[in-house]
């Protein structure tokens, strides 16, 4: 039964693997975002109060969600590394973290994008935003911890430490907004007994985010094709694999 | 006494002796906390107002930066010597050992801040009353930033120049100290009560007291191998 998670662990097999799922995860991320980009721009109707600018919420809270998704996988994978000493752990962490800052870096922008004209202000000092900016910088930490060690497997080791420790910030942005009552709105759709959305709304968001997913899935395999190259690079399943390219 | 206390109190006296025989590298980042909040009621306007409202935020940025300085060297000579190999092997629980050498830390650059902190309120005209809040908030935030500067240290220690990456690390990680911290001097200031802030800063230092030696000890395995 476990045979398949070991096959798992030996890069050459898990590289073929990974390629074949890229375009699983790719294709239906495309098709869902080009609906929910559909939807949400065209189809839903205005909000009573934002009137269109509320539609920058399709982009916005999926970016957000994965900045968070994004951060707790890195976390898990590391804390797999470092219990199970798994390399390949290791390597999704590190495919992880670029992404993950990326989507961060996004929710922050759109977030500015959509202050200005709602709040007046590109950005309000509040518990949100400045949990979210921490959550930037634990990502380039990160990033930042592993690229200073010479000893890759050092460096791996270190960066996944302070990955889980940074896990502490994730509760602190999920519930900043119930805690800090300021500019920032409250959840949409975290509440699903009562969403505070209506559903012709509400379908288009998901759509996206569950796009959002499968295209952080995409790319985040494709980087980890890539770290394994890197990381197994001299291996000689590696030269057969360039010499019949 | 038991082994494991008897271990905690011998590597505290080692580190406080080894410390105090170097007394220049111990005033370092004090001199730096004196100098960096000098600067700034020289480069603004010295008026009264202006720095009675930015002086809490300007002690405690400065008070973080300072920490910072002697972060460096908590673990690295331990590192070079071979003594951090000794007490990980040591039969004593290394959770401990991390502990006591934050909090020597803490004694030997938190403690220092923290007394010298009425003189330098002064020359930010805070109110006596503000001054005792910001010394009581500074003492249960200092011991928790050298309990998060430790694990920074400690994932650097086998770097040779981590220097500029301990600020990338402690800083996010500091900052709930910082924002608590501020918010209760300037409540203090403004003569209203400051204990919201203040319980929340001691709930951050037993957080940390409890979790943080946890990933020290980890991160000192992973730096010596």
């Amino acid at each position: 039964m476990w045979i398949w998670f070991h096959k798992l662990g030996s890069p050459p097999h898990f590289y073929r693997t990974a390629g074949r799922l890229v375009p699983w995860f790719g294709i239906p991320a495309l098709l869902l975002l080009i609906a929910g980009a559909v939807g949400g721009l065209a189809i839903a109707p205005p909000d009573y109060q934002q009137g269109d600018g509320f539609r920058i919420i399709y982009v916005h809270v999926p970016s957000a969600y994965i900045a968070m998704f994004g951060y707790v996988a890195m976390a898990v994978a590391a804390a797999v590394g470092l219990i199970w000493r798994m390399k390949l752990a290791f390597a999704f962490a590190a495919a992880c973290a670029p992404v993950g800052a990326a989507f961060t870096f996004l929710a922050l922008a759109t977030g500015s994008i959509w202050g200005k004209p709602m709040w007046g202000v590109w950005w309000d000092w509040d518990g949100r935003m400045t949990s979210v900016l921490v959550l930037f910088f634990l990502y380039v930490g990160v990033m930042a911890l592993r690229s200073a060690f010479d000893d890759a497997s050092k460096g791996d080791r270190a960066a996944a430490l302070l990955a889980i420790v940074g896990v502490v910030n994730i509760p602190i942005i999920k519930f900043s907004v119930d805690w800090w009552n300021t500019l920032h709105q409250p959840a949409t759709i975290a509440k699903f007994s009562t969403p505070s959305i209506t559903m012709d709304m509400l379908v288009w968001l998901l759509a996206m985010v569950v796009g959002y997913t499968l295209f952080f899935a995409a790319v985040v395999t494709m980087r980890l094709r890539g770290e394994v190259l890197l990381r197994e690079r001299g291996a000689r399943w590696i030269r057969e694999l360039a010499a019949h390219a | 006494m038991s082994s494991t206390a008897q271990a905690m109190l011998a590597l505290a006296r080692r580190d406080l002796k080894a410390a105090l025989r170097r007394w220049g590298e111990l005033g370092l980042p004090l001199m730096f906390f004196v100098i960096v909040v000098t600067l700034f009621p020289l480069g603004l306007a010295p008026e009264r107002d202006l720095l009675g409202s930015i002086g809490p935020g300007v002690l405690w940025v400065a008070a973080l930066l300072a920490s910072l300085l002697a972060l460096e060297g908590l673990f690295r000579s331990d590192m070079e010597d071979g003594s951090m190999e000794q007490l990980i092997l040591s039969p004593q629980p290394l959770v401990l050992l991390a502990l006591v050498k934050a909090l020597t830390h803490w004694v030997l650059t938190g403690l220092p801040l923290v007394v010298l902190t009425p003189l330098v309120a002064q020359a930010f005209y805070l109110p006596a009353n503000a001054t005792w809040i910001l010394m009581l908030a500074l003492l249960l935030a200092t011991p928790t930033l050298s309990l998060i500067g430790a694990l920074a240290a400690a994932l650097t220690a086998s770097l040779r120049r981590g220097a500029g990456i301990l600020g990338i690390l402690v800083l996010p990680l500091a900052l709930p100290l910082l924002v608590f911290g501020a918010r209760a001097t300037d409540l203090a200031v403004q003569g209203q009560s400051a204990a919201g802030p203040l319980y929340l800063l001691a709930a951050l230092l037993a957080l940390a007291m409890t979790l943080a030696p946890l990933a020290i000890a980890a991160a000192l395995r992973i730096s010596v191998d």
